[in-house]
């Protein structure tokens, strides 16, 4: 996704005036190199300056420009929270702050690069959005939405080596709108990022042994979320796993159960989310996943369980 | 760049009506900044009539910050005798039937940016620039902050970059009255005076002058190299016009009761 990005976004700076590139000495340098190249006086990089960097790109957006920052995700998010809330939410400016490696992406570097509540943190903005893209084809799409719309937006992007997995995707990326990636009649997953690739295994694995098919959904857009389209979910499936790569804490899972007790759902609902801890554990990914109880193993046993 | 006239009698005259105005607005609610919206009287009035230029259509053609959003009463007594805002807007301040709250809101007639948390001037005023820089606008951007507002870390992080990146139409002034909420500025950060060579230091150009002597800032901003971004301290009097306000930590907050009230108008009372 690292790459994909700066690669759509150079796409969009040819045809979209006064897009603004600015990092925080964000690596990496390569794929930025076309930008760069083209682009020479609207690409800053504004060093180990996380405010600033905000506080540009507001300014920026003041004259009409389109500015995207960016940062590896918890200096995207935390570090500057004050300016995003004041200088692009409360001026509810066309700001896209992009955080780079969310999750526990950074799986051997610690808490400090760890990035398992911004999506909660940035949720409770007034005006904020937020897209959380699972591969880096839907990563495009979501760079285009962002300039469509005329807000401040958090993009939670995973790293590199994302699978494709939008392939069979049953409609286009809406911005807004859940997007069905893998069809099924019997249980459902639905999530968000590039986590979901634990979502294929999982149903692969309970189709082979069970029958039936199990339904992904990328909850893409967490703010505004599509409630309507949720809803749909919970009165189409029996069983309804909810998978992020975010804590436990303000997030998809507890939305789902706050729209399931609204329209009195009798659905199943089971979340699989990291636990509200920092994580202390050095290893892969799937080692701190695996830690806080996120496998497909797991996923599996959570598909099975309800009605 | 050239600039008209600036008559200074004109601009002290202004300065106690804007005053009196601040007064009068102060009257209506209880919390409010008129320590720290006297001592940039002169500042502010120095660049609206005479810094910033306008264009054939009667529009400023140069931007403005207010980055001490505290003092935006004497941002609205300005603008308000511009014409900008209505007496409507003055009378209705801080009160539900109005629009105009204790700090500058972004989108309200004559106000570029909502402020009132400090550190956040610099920092937007600079993207301004940056845009204006690579597009090639013939426009200046002029932000003021406060003295205790430059304990912000963001601050520094502006300073040290907005040099590197030829923001040289970016105008930057401090109201270097000396005082925040509860202490001297000096006194919690000794080290910080003199501020200029700071500045300087780090690639500005710096200047302090007498921030009530609108022909000091003025000639201090138009004879500027405009070869680096530029830094003006005002050295200012919190409370300033009001004898028993100057100085006082305690105006940062309070409004003037019917008696001091009185005895302020009157200090303030045209004098030719």
């Amino acid at each position: 996704m690292r790459d994909a990005f700066p690669q759509v976004l150079y796409e969009i700076t040819k045809i979209v005036p006064k897009v603004f590139y600015v990092i925080a000495d964000t690596p990496p340098a390569a794929s930025m190199a076309p930008f760069r190249r083209d682009y020479p006086e609207r690409f800053i990089n504004v060093g180990v300056s996380e405010q600033s960097m905000i506080s540009l790109c507001a300014g920026l957006a003041m004259r009409g420009c389109r500015p995207f920052a960016f940062a590896i995700a918890p200096f995207a998010a935390f570090r500057p929270f004050e300016h995003i809330r004041v200088e692009l939410c409360y001026q509810n400016l066309p700001v896209v702050l992009v955080g780079m490696g969310a999750g526990v992406t950074y799986s051997i570097l610690g808490g400090t690069h760890n990035a398992i509540e911004d999506i909660a943190v940035m949720s409770a903005l007034p005006n904020m959005s937020i897209i959380a893209p699972c591969d880096p084809e839907e990563l495009k799409s979501a760079v285009w939405a962002c300039i469509r719309h005329f807000g401040p937006i958090y993009l939670r992007l995973g790293k590199a080596g994302e699978r494709n997995l939008t392939a069979d995707a049953t409609g286009p990326f809406e911005f807004g709108k859940i997007r069905c990636i893998k069809p099924g009649s019997d249980v459902c997953i639905l999530g968000y990022g590039p986590i979901l690739s634990m979502a294929f295994d999982a149903a692969r694995q309970y189709e082979s042994a069970n029958g039936g098919a199990v339904a992904i959904y990328s909850a893409h857009t967490l703010k505004p979320l599509d409630t309507a389209g949720i809803k749909t979910l919970l009165e189409r499936y029996r069983q309804i796993v909810v998978l992020e790569e975010h804590s436990s804490v303000k997030t998809l899972g507890g939305q789902v159960k706050e729209i399931a007790w609204d329209i009195h759902s009798g659905a199943g609902i089971a979340t699989c989310s990291l636990k509200d801890e920092f994580i202390h554990l050095y290893g892969s990914k799937d080692d701190l996943l695996r830690a806080h109880g996120i496998t497909v193993e797991v996923l599996l046993s959570k598909l099975s369980t309800g009605r | 760049m050239s600039f008209g006239p600036f008559d200074v009698a004109a601009s002290k005259k202004r300065c106690r009506q804007i005053r009196r105005r601040i007064l009068e607005m102060s009257r209506n609610v209880a919390a409010l900044h008129v320590g720290g919206a006297f001592s940039c009287t002169e500042t502010l009035d120095t660049i609206y009539y005479g810094l910033m230029r306008r264009g054939a259509d009667g529009e400023f053609q140069d931007s403005f910050i207010l980055s001490k959003g505290h003092a935006a009463i004497a941002l609205y007594a300005i603008l308000e005798q511009l014409r900008i805002l209505d007496t409507h807007d003055i009378e209705t301040y801080c009160t539900p039937q109005g629009r105009l709250g204790a700090h500058p809101d972004r989108g309200l007639p004559g106000i570029e940016a909502s402020t009132g948390s400090l550190g956040h001037g610099l920092g937007m005023a600079s993207g301004m620039a940056l845009h204006d820089k690579v597009f090639n606008q013939d426009r200046v951007t002029y932000v003021v902050m406060s003295d205790g507002e430059l304990q912000e870390g963001s601050v520094w992080e502006m300073v040290l970059h907005a040099p590197a990146l030829g923001l040289n139409s970016l105008v930057a002034f401090v109201d270097y009255n000396n005082l925040q909420s509860l202490a001297y500025t000096s006194d919690t950060h000794p080290n910080f005076y003199p501020i200029t060579p700071k500045l300087e230091a780090f690639g500005w150009e710096a200047v302090e002058v007498d921030g009530h002597d609108q022909k000091a800032v003025f000639d201090a901003v138009t004879s500027r190299s405009g070869k680096a971004p530029f830094f003006v301290v005002c050295k200012t009097i919190k409370g300033k016009g009001v004898s028993y306000m100057e100085n006082q930590p305690v105006w940062h907050f309070r409004s003037p009761n019917d008696e001091e009230f009185q005895q302020a108008m009157q200090e303030l009372a045209e004098k030719d």
